[in-house]
């Protein structure tokens, strides 16, 4: 998986001092509350119905057993012995104190993690496919590129005060497990008739009170154009957008305005006007990226595993539990399993500290390094 | 058969911790909304509003303000389902919050007459 470098150490460790001076200037008076509300929340911190509630980014939903294990400790440390694991590859805090916050935001740092830009009018946490990396049908992983999003979207002073949050999912599979269809951008990988990666752009998707189902804005986008192309979209929100009313400012409400030909043609002029040259994708980049996430070396397996068949026929609901947790993984002779984050009558996304060590133990146990993790499944697979 | 008092409860977040408090006749921040204050008349609702003004300044709360409730039988209950939400916990997890730690507010209190 992908590994700071010491710019973004450097970078997560002073914005993790930066707050600890303003968490302190807070509880001293030194700040009000509306001086301090903007701070904490590019922190993600929230304050909420019943307690302060932290947000963490899962960057495109990986995390590492070590990652894991560090938010488990956060979790019976600083909050109630638990997590929540939310539909955009975050993980939520739900009790904790803001005298705490900066300690917690120090051992996040530790494992390079954040909560930046989980609030606030930003480009949020770019999230993809729960079997990124893994998934039998998958024409590449969307990962590299969610990395390179992730990357671009980080401080960036021309999106950082847009109308309204903005939500960005990318797939590499044909089948949507991103939901790329229901996001303000939503990117979906395909390949043309020469072999060569290109991006459908889908944009104005959206849930919440008014849901709509996103436009394609391109069809198929030479990858090498997708950071330009993004920036036109950005822009032409970033004019238009509704800034007088907060329920009618997501970019779903402006697509729905101005009308699918009306929107691409603006993005079209917007593309046209600012030429691809400066931001052009840098193939050498994506490809060091990429090489974070790949595979190790899986030598291919008999499709059939005796032990695992007999195993079923033995135990009825291990077959059952097999039946509906287990997917196809892209390395013949091994699979992906699904552990719920769903219990029956339980709160779909919640986990104790306890679980998500064991989570951990497991993706270490058996080859693998990382889990991903999307409510209300978490996905373990060698990686 | 208990008198109903209607009145204004303050309530703010203490700002260390974020936990949900009332203000009590000593001027004190509780978190059971049985120990509020309930103020019966306008002058008395800006007593505790210019109270907790000065608890914002001292940095002991943020975000105050006065909701509607009512007394019966010395239990306070709030009017609206919201603030009702703040004296208990989340809906979702009744083993947290305060219907979890024995601060919660009593909601047994008998329903004003329709």
């Amino acid at each position: 998986m992908y590994r700071y470098d010491e710019f973004d150490h450097q970078f997560v460790r002073e914005r993790t001092a930066q707050f600890r001076d303003q968490a302190d200037r807070r509880l001293k008076g030194e700040l009000t509350e509306d001086e301090f509300r903007p701070l904490r929340l590019m922190n993600g911190l929230y304050l909420q119905l019943h307690a302060y509630m932290l947000r963490v980014a899962v960057p495109y939903g990986t995390l590492s057993s070590r990652q894991m294990r560090q938010l488990a400790m956060i979790a019976e440390k600083y909050d109630r012995g638990y997590g929540h694991f939310t539909t955009r590859q975050n993980i939520q805090y739900n009790w904790i104190k803001l005298e705490d916050t900066a300690d917690i935001l120090a051992a996040l740092a530790e494992v390079e993690m954040h909560a930046i830009q989980t609030s606030g009018n930003c480009i949020r946490n770019v999230t993809t496919d729960h079997w990124a990396g893994a998934a039998a049908d998958e024409i590449a992983d969307p990962r590299p590129v969610g990395e390179l999003l992730r990357q671009w979207s980080s401080l960036h002073p021309e999106f950082s005060y847009l109308p309204r949050k903005f939500k960005v999912a990318v797939t590499g599979a044909p089948n949507d497990r991103a939901a790329v269809k229901v996001h303000d951008i939503g990117l979906r990988l395909h390949r043309d008739g020469k072999g060569e990666a290109g991006w459908e752009v889908l944009a104005g998707g959206g849930q919440g009170r008014t849901p709509i189902v996103a436009i394609t804005v391109r069809e198929f986008l030479p990858e090498k154009e997708l950071i330009a192309y993004l920036e036109a979209i950005m822009r032409v929100y970033n004019l238009y957008g509704r800034r007088d009313n907060k329920y009618k400012a997501r970019i779903k409400i402006l697509v729905h305005e101005l009308g699918a030909e009306k929107f691409r043609s603006e993005v079209e002029a917007e593309y046209a006007r600012h030429p691809a040259q400066t931001t052009e994708v840098d193939q050498k980049e994506l490809a060091r990226i990429a090489k974070y996430f790949a595979l190790p070396q899986l030598e291919k397996q008999s499709r059939f595993a005796p032990h695992f068949e007999q195993a079923k026929l033995d135990n009825k609901e291990f077959a059952r539990w097999a039946r509906n947790n287990l997917a196809a993984h892209s390395t013949q002779g091994y699979t992906i399993v699904n552990i719920s984050l769903k219990p029956e009558g339980g709160i779909p996304g919640d986990a104790t500290g306890e679980q998500m060590r064991v989570m951990a133990d497991l993706a270490e146990r058996y080859h693998s390094m990382n889990c991903a993790s999307l409510t209300p499944r978490t996905s373990c697979y060698p990686m | 058969m208990s008198v109903i008092e209607k009145g204004k409860v303050m309530t703010a977040n203490r700002l260390r911790d974020g936990i949900v408090v009332f203000l009590t006749r000593s001027g004190q921040w509780s978190e059971k909304i049985d120990d509020a204050v309930l103020a019966l008349e306008p002058r008395a609702a800006a007593a505790l509003e210019a109270r907790a003004k000065d608890d914002e300044h001292a940095t002991l709360v943020t975000g105050g303000y006065l909701f509607e409730a009512t007394r019966v039988g010395g239990r306070i209950r709030a009017s609206h389902i919201r603030e009702r939400m703040r004296t208990l916990g989340p809906t979702v997890r009744l083993d947290l919050g305060k219907q979890a730690d024995g601060t919660e507010g009593g909601f047994a209190a008998p329903e004003e007459a329709a």
